[in-house]
């Protein structure tokens, strides 16, 4: 057996660590998709009419629609009808603190690695957790407050800031945008909401930990964040969900509205459970993330490290509407087994002067495939635009696949876009050069690996880095020999 | 420390090594010589436990123990090191980095606790010190974009923080001029100790006016086919490999 094809069994036979469920007691909705689930939903979280409206209307729109089938993916029809659409678990009432919040609950997120026990946190971190479709608890919420800064689970948002949450909501991600899109501003459940006022600089990284725990039930949130003039916020979001035979749906929207010089920082850990080493199970993960910098001067940031799920389909997006405004696009992406991901983003460019940076880590091994899909459009109103795009693909094994899909479109002729892509395979001699320096295999395809990565991990914040790369090593873990 | 006895070995379905008999005690230096081709690098190749290179017929004992029956990584953390012909590139992976890695995988086969960050810090202090390499050269992508001498002076650098029992140093002269040749002659001979043993393989006499061998073996067709002290080292250079060509083909 060659070297390749030892890293490629190990990659296989490692398993999912997240793969645990907890009987939760919850509040179920039947199966299937009407506009009375839609009702029922918007129902049992006691929206305000307005928004059962928006969401119907989307309902109704995406009856229209089709599911896309240009992705670089293969997979079932979905059954739409044989999903649930909302799963809560039963709590009394809304928690309003962490002493309400079901030990249960508690117990789960303890197990990710996640405390939501302020003293227990690190410091500098403030969590919202969302189990199935609600948020369970938001850590810190006072101390963030004193600034002004709002972050708490959607649903709260809408209760306690209706005006604001009426104001952006679908403004970056209309509802019609796509299928998924129209399908979560439909049944979405809950998610995080964030607004960092005029001038501040949010003192803590903001984080959500997304849980699929129930059976057959989708996950659909809704993240939205508003920063207003010169503020700053950077957020991470980590997912994970229990090892089920059957697929599971995941598709979320997140919107980011970043205005006159205020920068917006969004990390992703995404750890979804990719289905076993025959490809039976796991997360499709159909998200639309999109950001606009709707002001001068405005920064968009895009880190994803993404790790799990059956299927991605995913292209965080930036929309450069302000002048001198810039986006950026990091991102690894590790496939393997059966693991499909069709990832990579768009940069539209309408602002003058306004810069992109795109930089694609694609690590392909087992029988997976990975797509880098990217887009760059220049208007034709922005001047002196530039991009520059990196797009690199790392193969273990010869059963993979890798795939690179980069559309440019420039209207102005002052535009510099500039796009390099490589491909390569981890070398024997590579591992040969760690083995005699002592490091077995695993750890040197883990160093090897973190390496190809490290202009994109270095991205993320200290604490979620460390963990990122963990995460990479772990996803190589497995037996040796 | 070291006995190589009657090693044959081959790649695929070429032999190359003939039947290779060496024995290196401990604060010996020893210098492989020989024409290109003559199987120098593959003999190191086998020393560190290359799986392209089969061992046919043979035995290699490393203090006491069968070095043949051992992965690569646990000789390396038995204390073999082999310093690389040419270093292979490592893509955002420091010298740090790897060196951190390779020191604590190490020190774990051996039962000790990993290094602290402060530890391990002083301790690339001073190495750095001894085989005068540029700090910032360590930060780096491993032997990415390295220049030819850079490259064989970091390969002596890492030798200097695993500090090995035996080292093998596959032509580390080759490609460096005279000044980063003095300073990496230096750097090994300063980590020249009564416990530990090199074996400097190399194609040149150039080398050995810096690192004074105890023993020459001249390896040819992949056998040793003549050893000596460093006199001989001085007459191959004078006569060249013709020299023992011609004598090979008498006999
Ligand atoms: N991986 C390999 N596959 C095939 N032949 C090889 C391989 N490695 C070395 N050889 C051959 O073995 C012989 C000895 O090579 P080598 O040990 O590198 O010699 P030296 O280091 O003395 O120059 C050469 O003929 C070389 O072509
Ligand atoms: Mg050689």
């Amino acid at each position: 057996m060659s070297k390749d094809n030892q890293v490629l069994e190990e990659f296989t036979s490692r398993e999912y660590e997240h793969g645990w469920t907890v009987d939760l007691d919850s509040d179920t909705a039947p199966k299937g998709l009407s506009e009375d689930i839609v009702r029922f939903i918007s129902a049992k979280k006691e929206e305000p009419e307005w928004l059962l409206e928006w969401r119907l209307k989307a309902y109704r729109h995406w009856k229209t629609m089709k599911e896309p089938k240009w992705p670089n993916v293969k997979y079932p029809s979905i059954n739409y009808q044989d999903i649930i659409y909302y799963s809560a678990p039963k709590q009394k009432a809304q928690p309003k603190n962490l002493s309400e919040v079901d030990p249960e609950l508690i117990k789960t997120f303890e197990k990710l690695g996640i405390s939501l026990t302020e003293q227990k946190r690190l410091t500098g971190v403030a969590v919202d957790a969302v189990i199935d479709s609600i948020s369970v608890a938001t850590t810190f919420k006072d101390k963030l407050g004193e600034l002004g800064i709002i972050f708490c689970s959607f649903s709260e948002a809408v209760r306690e800031h209706p005006e604001l949450v009426k104001k952006y909501l679908g403004t970056v991600v209309p509802p019609n945008d796509n299928y998924f899109a129209a399908l979560n501003s439909a049944v979405f459940s809950d998610g995080s909401f964030c607004y960092i006022p005029k001038g501040v600089r949010c003192p803590m990284e903001l984080s959500t930990y997304f849980r699929i725990n129930a059976a057959n039930t989708g996950q659909f949130e809704r993240t939205l964040i508003i920063a207003e003039d010169d503020s700053y916020v950077s957020y991470l979001e980590g997912c994970t969900a229990p090892m089920r035979d059957e697929n599971q749906l995941h598709a979320a929207v997140v919107e980011l509205y970043a205005m006159k010089s205020a920068e917006i920082k969004y990390s992703t850990v995404q750890n979804w459970y990719p289905g076993d080493k025959d490809g039976k199970g796991g997360i499709y993960n159909f998200v639309t993330k999109r950001g606009i910098c709707a002001g001068d001067h405005s920064k968009i940031s895009w880190t994803q490290v993404e790790t799990g799920a059956a299927i991605t389909w995913k292209y965080p997006s930036c929309i450069l509407k302000g002048d001198y405004s810039n986006g950026e696009f990091y991102s690894v992406a590790v496939t393997n087994n059966f693991q499909q991901a069709d990832t990579g983003t768009k940069m539209i460019h309408i602002g003058k002067n306004t810069r992109s940076r795109i930089v694609s880590k694609g690590i392909s091994a087992g029988k997976s495939q990975n797509s880098y899909r990217g887009q760059v459009h220049i208007l034709k109103r922005a001047e002196n635009a530039r991009n520059f795009s990196q797009c690199d693909s790392l193969l273990m094994g010869d059963q993979c696949g890798a795939h690179t899909f980069p559309y440019i479109d420039v209207e102005n002729k002052s535009a510099h876009v500039e796009h390099e892509a490589t491909t390569s395979k981890i070398g024997e001699d590579q591992i040969f050069y760690c083995l005699q320096r002592g490091i077995d295999e695993e750890a040197a395809v883990a160093l090897i690996v973190n390496g190809y990565a490290k202009e994109v991990l270095k991205q993320l914040p200290m604490e979620f880095a460390v963990e990122a790369q963990k995460l990479l090593a772990l996803t190589l873990e497995g037996s040796v020999g | 420390m070291l006995k190589i006895k009657n090693i044959h070995a081959r790649v695929e379905d070429k032999t190359i090594l003939n039947g290779i008999n060496l024995d290196v005690k401990p604060g010996e230096v020893h210098a492989i010589m020989g024409p290109n081709g003559s199987g120098k690098s593959t003999l190191a190749s086998v020393l560190a436990g290359r799986e392209d290179f089969e061992v046919t017929e043979g035995s290699i004992e490393f203090l006491g123990k069968d070095l043949l029956k051992m992965s690569p990584e646990d000789r390396a953390r038995e204390g073999v090191f082999l310093a690389f012909q040419y270093p292979v590139e490592i893509p955002g992976v420091s010298t740090v980095n790897f060196m951190k890695t390779a020191l604590n995988k190490i020190r774990e086969y051996r039962g000790q606790d990993t290094l602290d960050a402060v530890s391990f810090l002083t301790l690339m202090k001073e190495k750095i010190k001894l085989v005068d390499i540029d700090q910032s050269l360590l930060s780096r992508s491993l032997n990415e974009s390295f220049s030819g001498g850079e490259k064989k002076r970091n390969e002596i650098f890492q030798m200097a923080m695993l500090e090995p029992k035996l080292a093998i140093l596959d032509e580390t002269d080759s490609g460096l001029d005279i000044d980063a040749l003095r300073i990496v002659a230096n750097g090994v001979n300063k980590l020249q100790t009564k416990d530990n043993a090199t074996i400097i393989v190399t194609h040149y006499q150039r080398l050995l006016d810096y690192i004074v061998p105890d023993y020459v073996h001249v390896l040819y067709n992949g056998k040793i086919v003549k050893s000596g002290t460093k006199e001989l080292a001085m007459e191959l250079e004078e006569k060249g490999y013709d020299w023992i060509k011609s004598e090979m083909e008498v006999a």
